[in-house]
């Protein structure tokens, strides 16, 4: 039987480490995951976060630190015991068993009774909405139901924590949207916690309530998806969210914040740590726009066509390169004075990463 | 795009790492397609014969088959369909199956098969056994190379070397007797050479490094993730071997008790060697043997061993059929 309910207050991650030879894959990781959390552990890849869950799950020993349910330290017991749903990159379905048997795999370990396992399986099914493809076996699948069987096989045994490593990675751009918003459902109807890993922010800022940034082993920064989408703590971390121009300057200060120059022009910027002297500037494309009266000359190199827009990628006389967004039409070669929306341009110190 | 007499590619999105793309519009131009190569022979009509063959899988490459498939007809057709011929001709004139007949009649020969499988099945059976343990531990070792090539040593070695290493190791005088009735185990030197028990120890030695091997590919074959999910629903060690990494070793361990058996079936050195090959190892390949050389009756020989592939092939058909019961498709699942 799995040691732990659902019903637990909190998951403390205490300072756990992983280290490889003298690889530090994860180094001094702290974080508290309060029940029915959604937790998306963001970062390139190589910075930790997969390695971080499979410290979780069981399947990686630490090598410093202990994870806690409540006041149980878990970290010592194998991955049967520990009683967490996965859901693995590659899917991991059993192929020689049918659907319904993959699913109904967990509740027969736990020794359920044989109709109670039959009514939870049709149940995980129904939930997944693959009822009709019980008896096929893996290979018969389509990658999204292949992606479903393994959701629904990790959640019927109703573990308080159910880990996802990536599990949309090998799913073409349409089906990847629907799988997040069904995996958003699921999540929401158990009430269990998720920790789910990914390097897509984009996915990171759908699903999480929280998203904790990984980089090198370390966290860089953790925060709702609002805090990291609008303040993110380091240049690094900006770049990762989006931050698409992180332009080398220098930082004055100027009233409560700091002005920095770019392509010649001077901004009022906020400053995410203090600056003085060498900084980055970061904002996004789409808060750097052409205007009429735009302060920043620069000659577009080359656009996109992205439906209701255009992006494009622009050079001043100073070879500062830009990303930004038009609402007109932009052609290469074309003169343009682009504009930073207000309170748009943060400001970083020029030693912190990127 | 934009109409414009010189529109650059576009843009390469997605690198939001490092990486400015640096276009320089009007370098990068498509070249226009270039025209269809000339068509060979064929008319012009529809595809040459060369694209058309290559379709099939078939070009220049397909000629350097022909040395090999030469290699098999001359040292393996040929033979095999002569002793064949020979088996229906025997010696002394007579009905076509006389050969057959004669072994048949003759106890001292029939009983050969059941002899050789009293050997071969169980030493099989023990060395897939045994290997399947082995190579689930060595699957998970850094230095599998340095292992795996302790254990082919005994394959290169050849049976007859290791042969008469077991015979003076084993032998009443060997270090075996001698370590035994020193500590006591034993008041008198066991035998374990020049009997059944030799044998079967020869073919343990000789043929586990081969069953090991094949087992370990076929261990190494299985997706490790797939025990990891076992575990991660609750099964233990033994519950995800028996539910999960045994159902997907079995076609695996079936073609591997083929191959092995029919090395073990085969056996003639070491039952000759360390067997007694007059009695209880008197194995069908002796049989064999006897007819040709002591005998002079080359098409006895011939019918003779067209029974012994007669025999494995029996064996093996039914082993793959076995094999056909169960699932046998990828030990993995993913599209990625």
């Amino acid at each position: 039987m799995a040691i732990s309910s659902r019903d637990f207050r909190s998951l403390r991650l205490d300072a756990i480490g992983r280290e490889f030879g003298n690889l530090h894959a994860l180094r001094g990781v702290s974080l508290t995951v309060q029940r029915g959390e959604f937790i998306a552990l963001l970062g390139p890849s190589g910075c930790g976060k997969s390695t971080a869950l499979n410290c979780l799950a069981g399947l990686l020993p630490l090598t410093s630190g202990g994870i806690w349910l409540d006041e149980r330290r878990i970290d010592t017991l194998a991955p049967e015991d520990r009683g967490f749903g996965m859901v693995f990159q590659n899917y991991a379905l059993f192929p020689h068993m049918t659907v319904r048997k993959n699913v109904g795999f967990g509740l027969t370990t736990h020794r359920v009774p044989k109709p109670e396992i039959a009514r939870r399986v049709e149940e995980a099914l129904a939930l997944v909405r693959l009822t009709a493809q019980g008896d096929k076996l893996p290979g018969q699948l389509s990658g999204g139901q292949q992606q479903r069987v393994a959701i629904a096989r990790a959640i019927v045994v109703e573990p308080p924590l159910v880990l996802m490593d990536e599990p949309l990675s090998n799913l073409d751009a349409k089906l990847r949207l629907e799988m997040r918003a069904e995996i958003r459902r699921i999540h929401l109807m158990l009430g269990c916690s998720t920790i789910y890993v990914t390097h897509d922010q984009d996915e990171a800022l759908s699903l999480a309530d929280r998203i904790v940034v990984l980089r090198d082993g370390e966290v860089r920064q953790i925060g709702t998806p609002e805090d990291l989408y609008a303040r993110p703590s380091h240049a690094d971390v900006a770049e990762f969210m989006g931050y698409r121009n992180l332009v080398r300057t220098t930082a004055e200060p100027a009233g409560n914040g700091v002005a920095v120059t770019i392509g010649g022009a001077r901004f009022p910027a906020t400053p995410m740590e203090p600056v003085s002297g060498p900084a980055i500037a970061a904002i996004r494309p789409d808060d750097l726009s052409p205007a009429a009266d735009g302060t920043i000359p620069a000659v577009v190199e080359a656009a996109e066509y992205r439906g209701r827009d255009f992006y494009g990628f622009a050079r001043t006389a100073d070879g500062t390169e830009l990303y930004f967004r038009s609402e007109q039409r932009v052609a290469a070669g074309e003169a343009v004075r682009l504009e930073p929306a207000p309170g748009r341009v943060l400001a970083y110190g020029a030693r912190s990463g990127a | 795009m934009n109409g414009g007499p010189e529109t650059p590619p576009p843009l390469e999105g997605g690198d939001w790492g490092e990486g400015v793309v640096r276009l320089v519009p009007g370098t990068a131009r498509i070249n226009p397609s270039p025209p269809p190569p000339p068509s060979r022979g064929g008319g012009g009509s529809g595809p040459s014969l060369r694209v058309r063959l290559r379709n099939r899988g078939l070009d220049g490459v397909t000629l350097l088959v022909l040395p090999g498939a030469l290699f098999v007809v001359a040292l393996f057709v040929y033979p095999f369909l002569y002793g064949l011929v020979l088996s229906f001709r025997p010696k002394d004139g007579g009905w076509f199956l006389a050969n057959y007949a004669t072994f048949f009649a003759d106890p001292f020969l029939y009983d050969t098969i059941g002899k050789t499988l009293a050997i071969a099945v169980p030493a099989t059976l023990l060395n897939v056994a045994l290997s399947v343990p082995v190579a689930m531990r060595v699957r998970l070792m850094r230095r599998q190379r340095l292992l795996t090539t302790i254990l082919v040593i005994p394959i290169t070695l050849g049976t007859v070397l290791v042969a008469e290493g077991l015979l003076t190791y084993l032998g009443p005088r060997g270090w075996v007797n001698r370590v035994l009735i020193e500590f006591g185990l034993s008041a008198h030197p066991i035998r374990l050479v020049h009997n059944y028990w030799g044998v079967m120890l020869s073919l343990l030695i000789s043929g586990f490094p081969f069953t090991f091997l094949l087992t370990l590919s076929y261990v190494t074959g299985i997706d490790p993730s797939l025990e990891n999910a076992g575990a991660m629903l609750g099964a233990r060690a033994a519950e995800r071997f028996r539910r999960i990494l045994l159902p997907l070793l079995v076609p695996g361990l079936a073609i591997t008790l083929a191959l092995s058996f029919v090395q073990a079936f085969s056996v003639f050195p070491s039952a000759v060697l360390l067997g007694a090959p007059a009695g209880p190892t008197r194995v069908i390949s002796i049989a064999a043997y006897t007819a040709a050389f002591e005998q002079y009756d080359y098409p006895l020989a011939s019918a003779i061993a067209m029974i012994m592939a007669g025999v494995q092939v029996l064996i093996v058909v039914a082993l793959l059929a076995a094999r056909g019961l169960v699932f046998r498709g990828p030990a993995s699942t993913g599209k990625g």
